[in-house]
């Protein structure tokens, strides 16, 4: 049985003009032991996904689908029940570690409280596992740093603290909700090592979430490629970055800069995002894509096999994408 | 010849995380005694304090003591305050008038800031129809005039005890604080930190009084301080409109209500209870300002 698995799941948010189709259909698994990308540009429901697997969204939110964990459906629990999964059997880690601490406790009260919330220990030993778990996520002299207060940490510090909160209680699961977007780059690298590390040690499995294909390349094993809501690709990391079958995700990776690429003017996917109020039929992309079809403004494709059978794409013309050079195809307006 | 490779550990530059460990209260203590101002004052209201609660067990005079013979005298060795035109000790009278007004003002302070606080944070955590009931709740205490409403229920309890007035100004006193607290709470609810100790499968209540609440020690404390002084100024107002705190009972707005009538003829009898209440004002008011810099983590540097 997988460790999380999303089946179908839809969240809208009603507004004043109507309501916000926040995400749609989105189906998933993640095993024990593997990390899962999920990537696509701002408003695409990255987020909104994982709130809902966290059971964090406001209680405005109509949520359907449902979110099986080792079999449990987390959407049909009780608020009390969920709180036993939420920070016990999965953690999160969130955006801007600046912001994600607690300014008045510091950093060994915080994380005796994620250990406390969830197992009737005494403070010292809360304390002791507080040490523990900063010495986990590499903070030198964890036992004297315990004391600090979250300002006297750097931002890539802080990050490996919220990191070791999320890990207090041994989670299955990790939902990492762009975890290095705050960060600069070489400190990325350290929190994106220490997560692989803590990955390998534990064998848990991580949720990546990430506008930053670099970081899925790095380290996940398997992505979802998410637009307007819906997951428009999903496949091994390989098989999407060599040989995609969307246009949309064809245009991420001719985005991409290559270094030696001098002179040469990058990728750009033009116009926007489409609004996630009373959508259009047909494909969600199709008044961006360079391959459209009358098809395409009539009935949105479904998520089907392409050539590759573990590799899903949502596009009517998954086929023509195969054996072209994807990273040009937003160049040459003319192809198709 | 081999290298000699230094583990990782070591690597790291001691000196960089050297921070003494130490506990939150010792920082905030050693910022508050920066603050000269606020110390200085605490000193005096300390000062003040055990004069006012300690020195009538050793004063030769009581505070009811009539003394015919020494009927409205100006300060003088035996009398430092002056006497009334019953004989009645000043410093005696003076000593007690501090310290049930002294009292009058904690215990207002210490109701109407755990209500407030309490209603505030409710209203700025859930949002939606509870802080709507809870704050049209506030508009309406905060419109009826405190002063008239204190003055009318105490008027009902024949043979009120002192702490009835305090106890009802407590009661209708924390809509200020409610507002406060309320838009604290509506700013903090939003911080990460808070969604973070959600992940964390964190309870509601727990979050409120132990991940947010905490945040607010600063306004709180302002807030109780300023408080504190407005009761002893209230109290004066009640009690020198005769609605207030009564004979045989003394508090400093009695002396002032008293003494007001031979202003002229015995300053003595007004200006002395008039300093105590400024004195105290004062020296609370600059405590909550100590407190207020002590408990904000953010400020750690020396103040120049």
């Amino acid at each position: 049985m997988a460790l999380l698995e999303v089946k179908d799941l839809s969240v809208s948010f009603p507004t004043e003009d109507g309501m916000v189709e926040a995400v749609r259909h989105v189906s998933f698994t993640v095993e024990r032991g593997e990390v899962l990308g999920i990537v696509g540009e701002s408003g695409s429901g990255k987020s909104v996904t994982s709130m809902a697997v966290m059971g964090l969204l406001p209680r405005s939110a109509r949520i359907s689908g449902s979110v099986l964990y080792d079999g449990v459906d987390l959407l049909r629990l009780e608020q009390k029940d969920r709180t036993e999964y939420r920070g016990n059997r999965m953690g999160m880690i969130f955006q801007d570690p600046m912001t994600s601490l607690n300014p008045v406790y510091n950093i060994g009260w915080q994380l005796a409280e994620a250990v406390r919330t969830h197992n009737n220990v005494s403070k010292k030993a809360a304390r002791a596992r507080a040490v523990e778990l900063l010495a986990l996520v590499g903070i030198p002299q964890a036992a004297k740093r315990v004391d600090a207060f979250p300002h006297e940490f750097s931002g890539g510090m802080r990050q490996r603290v919220m990191i070791a909160m999320a890990m207090a209680n041994n989670p299955d699961l990790l939902i990492a909700d762009e975890p290095t977007t705050a960060l600069d780059v070489t400190v990325q690298a350290q929190i994106l090592e220490t997560l692989e590390r803590i990955q390998a040690e534990s064998g848990i499995g991580i949720i990546l979430i990430t506008h930053d294909l670099g970081v899925v390349a790095g380290m996940a094993d398997r992505m979802l490629v998410m637009y307007a809501g819906s997951v428009v690709e999903d496949g091994t990391v390989d098989e999407i970055f060599y040989e995609p079958r969307m246009p949309y995700t064809a245009g991420l990776l001719g985005a991409i800069p290559r270094v030696g690429a001098v002179g040469e003017r990058l990728n750009q996917i033009k116009g926007t995002t489409p609004s996630l109020i009373n959508l259009k039929p047909g494909c969600k992309f199709s008044s961006r894509c360079p391959l459209i079809v009358d098809q395409c403004k009539l009935t949105e494709p479904d998520l089907l096999p392409t050539d590759q059978p573990a590799h899903l794409a949502r596009c009517h013309r998954s086929n023509d994408l195969i054996g072209i050079d994807a990273s040009a195809l937003f160049l040459k307006e003319t192809v198709g | 010849m081999t290298d000699i490779i230094p583990d990782k550990e070591s690597l790291v530059d001691d000196r960089e995380f050297a921070i003494a460990a130490r506990a939150q209260w010792k920082t905030i203590v050693r910022r508050f005694l920066r603050h000269r101002l606020a110390i200085v004052s605490l000193t005096l209201l300390l000062l003040i304090m055990v004069w006012a609660f300690f020195a009538p067990l050793f004063w030769k005079f009581g505070f009811a003591q009539l003394n015919t013979a020494e009927k409205s005298l100006g300060p003088s060795w035996k009398h430092p305050f002056g006497t009334d035109d019953l004989g009645k000790d000043g410093f005696a009278r003076i000593m007690r008038g501090t310290q049930r007004s002294l009292e009058i003002a904690i215990v207002v302070s210490i109701i109407s800031t755990a209500l407030g606080v309490t209603i505030g944070a409710f209203a700025g955590f859930y949002r939606g129809w509870v802080d709507a009931i809870l704050m049209r709740f506030t508009d309406l205490v905060l419109v009826i005039p405190l002063l008239v409403l204190v003055a009318t229920l105490s008027a009902g309890v024949p043979q009120a005890p002192w702490y009835t007035i305090p106890v009802l100004l407590g009661l209708f006193g924390w809509p200020l604080m409610a507002r406060i607290a309320r838009g604290e709470f509506l700013s903090l609810r939003e911080k990460e930190f808070v969604e973070a100790a959600r992940a964390l499968g964190v309870g509601d209540r727990r979050i409120i009084f132990k991940h947010i609440l905490p945040n607010l020690a600063g306004p709180i404390i302002v807030n109780a301080t300023l408080t504190v002084s407005g009761a002893i100024l209230i109290e004066t107002a009640l009690t020198f409109l005769g609605l207030g705190i009564r004979e045989p009972e003394v508090s400093l707005g009695l002396l002032i209500q008293k003494g007001l009538p031979a202003y002229s003829t015995r300053p003595w009898l007004f200006w002395f209870p008039g300093l105590a209440i400024v004195l105290l004002s004062l020296c609370v008011n600059f405590i909550g300002d100590g407190l207020r810099d002590a408990f904000d983590p953010k400020q750690n540097r020396v103040r120049s």
